[in-house]
């Protein structure tokens, strides 16, 4: 058991809320482990980035073949929201409500923009957890 | 496994396209010792019970074991409310319509806070509707509701 290992772990995990990573829905998550299911965040974690895959190819898709069809657009992106909404992906969840306005203002230049950083910070949050994953467990074995 | 026993659990049919928040779904449930079945669809929920769904709109129609003799009978379901296909409200009016099934309380998700909406699903015979998220304060409001589920079906079934 490291103490410096595991303080770490704690001031990561901080700065991810203080940040704006990550909402109260992330702890909602981590209170849904148990002996049984030790990786629950984990495993929604991933879950999320390979289930997204999809509808992040759709959306690129639709922008590129169909950027003024903003109805499909904001669909898609409704069910994006909705999923980085369940596991408290905050910063990822702003950009998916500018879009999302951009889409109701007919706005596709916005929309573009918006993408781009939604992608961005999806790579971000992506990185920082994986980090504080590896972390979490190396400080509990 | 039927019902009877003190510790039989309570079965929840969990319905949702997304497979995050099925799995999250099934996660707070069974964290409230309910047993879950959790389905992709409309289609799929209504198979399971044993009520056909004449429309067929499930593009991937795999077949699911019709729950006849309710072995594992259905106490409540909580469904999605924006699903391709078969929407959750479709789904509810479809369970309220039904004469062998209505009495099942049913429960709305939904990730938008659309008034009209949550009231026309209360107007159709849904108990609840939660916004999306679901978290445990949720889950923890459905156990009256599949008590008094469990009760009409008891009555229903000694008539």
């Amino acid at each position: 058991m490291d103490r410096n290992l595991q303080r770490q772990v704690a001031n990561m995990r901080k700065s991810l809320f203080d940040q704006g990573y990550l909402d109260e829905q992330f702890i909602q998550l981590e209170d849904l482990r148990d002996d049984a299911n030790p990786n629950f965040v984990e495993e929604i974690v991933t879950l999320f980035y390979t289930d997204s895959a999809k509808l992040i190819r759709n959306i690129e898709n639709a922008l590129e073949n169909n950027p003024s069809d903003f109805e499909r657009l904001d669909d898609y992106m409704q069910q994006f929201k909705g999923r980085s909404s369940s596991i408290g992906a905050k910063k990822v969840k702003t950009e998916c409500s500018q879009f999302r306005e951009y889409c109701k203002a007919g706005n596709a230049e916005g929309c573009i923009r918006t993408f781009q950083q939604l992608k961005q910070e999806l790579a971000t949050l992506r990185r920082k957890l994986e980090t504080y994953f590896e972390m979490a467990r190396q400080a509990n074995t | 496994m039927g019902s009877g026993p003190a510790d039989a659990k309570f079965h929840v049919l969990a319905v949702d396209d997304s497979l995050i928040d099925r799995k999250l779904i099934e996660r707070l449930l069974k964290s409230s010792s309910f047993q879950v079945t959790a389905v992709d669809s409309g289609s799929k929920a209504l198979q399971f019970l044993g009520l056909q769904d004449d429309e067929k709109r499930d593009p991937q129609p795999t077949p699911v074991p019709p729950n006849h003799h309710q072995e594992t009978e259905v106490n409540l379901i909580i469904t999605d409310y924006c699903m391709p296909g078969m929407t959750g409200y479709e789904l509810l009016r479809k369970i309220k319509e039904s004469k062998s099934l209505n009495y099942i309380p049913v429960v709305i998700m939904s990730s938008e806070n659309i008034p009209t909406r949550i009231n026309r699903c209360l107007e159709e015979g849904a108990e609840e509707f939660f916004l999306k998220p679901v978290q445990m304060h949720d889950v923890n409001k459905l156990r009256p509701h599949l008590m008094r589920g469990k009760q009409s079906q008891e009555t229903t079934k000694h008539q």
